[in-house]
């Protein structure tokens, strides 16, 4: 009975999450765009509604809620679902739309879109090789085998992510990098725009009239096209269209030019309006939380270091370290596994609120970056089965955020992983992309300072 | 040859409905071979025969400039296509026809480009609603072009182009419906091509109005 009532509170949530999702992919993601394939909408929704479900058990886990069997029931069931999605569905379904976008292969959409699921497995499982990241007790098809794989993937992805957050984060709060932009730099640069275009137009102008005459006289304009056009233009060409071909070549070194200058200008418009907003209240006020941040983000980057140096994993989740410390050492009184309790579900209710949400806006700036309506659809995909990914690794790693007594049903659930090296792993990237991002950004800001200070 | 002062026309639409492919197959009566994405504004050139047939024919040069991106931009981004808007003769709307939001997405273009001073002081906010009175006020001339047509199954192009007849009723302008990849729907002759010489000959009564006439819609150059 009890499981009755237990599972029918986990299916109501469920499609809550799954109504978010949906409410999520139309609002944000999907502004400018038509949805014309329900399909990817749904999976999508599904993807997200199966993550916060994991998510929520977590959190049940802690506080106590539900009985222990039937939490135990819908950890597997899910973790089932979530695999056949990100495996199975995902993959085929971005392999289907690829192959629908090219015109040429359209009739044979369905076999195609299978091999390219084969190939996508046949990686997959070349990525379990290198790593040791199982007992070698297992078959073929268990869980472990499949989990193992996903969290190596969805652990780098979150390295990547925080790593490049870590160092971007006090980049973009704090104002002590901006650079000085004057109204006379941006209207210069506009000038010269649209001096450019000009000079592009005047040049078109001479084709268009040397296009018509040609026409007119009835002389044919062939551009030579491969290589035996080439060598025969060599020889037989008409003056006119020899012209044409140079004037031609200018224009698109011109129009190179032009494309160059927007973005600069673009660019300069960006920073005066974060040099704007830099005086305001709030501009002020991130920009002090970002010398936080940078405290923050080289203490992380400190002991990654450390883990790696000196082979060390922590044993302890920081929840029962801090109670130790201000137990032993302040020598306040209190009753242990109560606080526990709770200072770890806060903790982790935090941790999950904020990487989700971060994940969502992250993703909703990728998407609106890269996307056009043509490819809309296997961005979705792409990003439902990133977020999908990132969600089981989140598991996997807040499994060290909690005291022991809670990490038994994810250890239970997931079998038997090396959860060290999980952790080993993401310090390993996160140093990796916390590096490379200080210096690319280093390159980036220096580089664009000598371009617009010119006279 | 008459050089007249430019003759400028906008080309405005959400990314990916065709506007490259159609100033191409305006200008150089070809298809477009490798549409790729517009950054920024490409520029292109066509020769009109202002008055053909008649005996005050002249040939113009008209400029059109397919400026690229989406209303939802950053506003730096929109700060930067304003420096596009300057002194422009006349608008070309492209909409595509498989595609509901694009064509409701002409609204905030048309109110970016005619309000291009609100725009760079951030007074205007795009968000949609846009004035009737000051479409049926505007003057200049706008033509509203649906691409894609051939992608519109038989059976819906009639509940498809009632929308955009409405949707050209809207902006007081002409409407022309077609296929970019085709040169077949803008052959001499054809009503379409008719529907764009006269468009094109429209911008050439509006600038020779005198300037009394065109209260609202010449713009300051940026000082």
């Amino acid at each position: 009975m009890s499981f009755l009532i237990d599972s029918s509170i986990v299916i109501t949530s469920q499609i809550l999450f799954f109504g978010f999702g949906w409410l999520f992919f139309m609002r944000q993601l999907f502004k400018d765009y038509e949805v014309r394939q329900y399909a990817v909408q749904v999976i999508f929704s599904v993807t997200f509604a199966f993550s916060c479900t994991m998510f929520e058990l977590i959190i049940f886990e802690i506080l106590g809620v539900l009985n222990s069997s039937s939490r135990y029931f819908h950890w597997k069931m899910n973790l089932c679902v979530i695999l056949l999605i990100l495996i199975f569905m995902v993959p085929f379904y971005i392999g289907y739309f690829v192959v629908s976008n090219i015109r040429l292969l359209h009739k044979q959409r369905l076999p195609i879109s299978c091999l390219l699921w084969l190939t996508f497995m046949y990686f997959f499982w070349k990525l379990g090789d290198p790593f040791p990241i199982l007992s070698p007790k297992h078959g073929i098809l268990s869980i472990e085998q499949l989990i193992s794989r996903v969290g190596v993937i969805g652990v780098t992805l979150m390295a990547l992510l925080s790593g490049f957050g870590a160092v971007n984060c006090p980049y973009t709060y704090m104002s002590y990098f901006l650079r000085n932009v004057t109204d006379t730099d941006i209207l210069a640069l506009e000038r010269r725009l649209l001096q450019t275009m000009d000079v592009i137009i005047s040049k078109k102008k001479r084709m268009a009239m040397a296009r018509r005459t040609m026409f007119q006289r009835g002389e044919v304009h062939n551009k030579p096209s491969g290589f035996w056009g080439i060598l025969k233009s060599v020889t037989t060409s008409a003056p006119g269209s020899e012209n044409l071909t140079l004037i031609q070549q200018e224009v698109d070194a011109l129009e190179e030019l032009s494309r160059q200058l927007f973005l600069e200008t673009a660019d300069l418009y960006a920073t005066k309006e974060r040099i704007e907003y830099s005086k305001t209240f709030k501009g002020k006020y991130f920009n002090f939380l970002g010398y936080f941040f940078s405290i923050y983000c080289v203490w992380k980057i400190f002991m990654a270091t450390i883990n790696i140096v000196f082979d060390r994993v922590g044993k302890t989740d920081p929840v029962t370290r801090g109670i130790e410390i201000t137990v032993n050492y302040l020598g306040i009184q209190f009753d242990v596994k109560f606080w526990s309790q709770h200072i770890s579900f806060i903790l982790v209710g935090i941790i999950i609120v904020t990487s989700i949400r971060g994940l969502l806006i992250t993703l909703t700036k990728f998407f609106y970056a890269i996307s056009s309506s043509k490819s809309s659809n296997v961005i979705v995909l792409l990003l439902a089965q990133i977020m999908g990914m990132y969600f089981v690794s989140s598991v996997l790693l807040i499994r060290m955020s909690m005291p022991l007594e809670y990490r038994t049903i994810i250890t239970e659930v997931l079998g038997e992983l090396q959860f060290n090296f999980y952790h080993r792993w993401f310090d390993v990237i996160f140093l990796v992309s916390a590096l490379s991002s200080i210096l690319f950004l280093y390159l980036a800001h220096k580089q664009a300072p000598e371009k617009h200070m010119a006279p | 040859m008459a050089s007249l002062d430019r003759v400028k026309v906008l080309v405005l639409g959400d990314s990916g409905v065709g506007k490259s492919s159609l100033v191409h197959l305006l200008c150089q009566n070809q298809v477009l071979g490798n549409p790729s994405w517009t950054v920024g504004c490409s520029v292109d050139v066509r020769v009109h025969d202002y008055k053909e047939g008649t005996p005050e024919e002249k040939t113009y040069y008209i400029e059109l400039w397919d400026v690229g991106g989406s209303v939802g931009s950053a506003s730096s981004v929109k700060s930067t296509r304003a420096v596009f808007y300057n002194s422009v003769n006349g608008i070309i709307l492209v909409h595509d026809l498989t595609n509901k939001k694009s064509s409701q997405n002409l609204y905030r273009w048309s109110m970016e480009a005619l309000n291009r001073d609100l725009v760079l002081t951030r007074v205007l906010v795009t968000n949609g609603d846009y004035d009737r009175e000051q479409f049926a006020d505007n003057q200049m001339p706008l033509l509203v072009i649906g691409t894609k047509l051939d992608q519109i199954h038989e059976t819906k192009r009639h509940e498809v182009l009632t929308r955009t007849a409405f949707l050209a009723e809207d902006f007081n302008a002409e409407e022309i419906n077609l296929d970019c990849t085709n040169p077949r729907y803008l052959a001499a002759g054809s009503s379409n091509a008719v529907k764009i010489s006269r468009f094109f000959d429209k911008l050439f009564e509006y600038l020779f109005t005198p300037v009394i006439l065109q209260k609202s819609l010449t713009w300051k150059e940026s000082a």
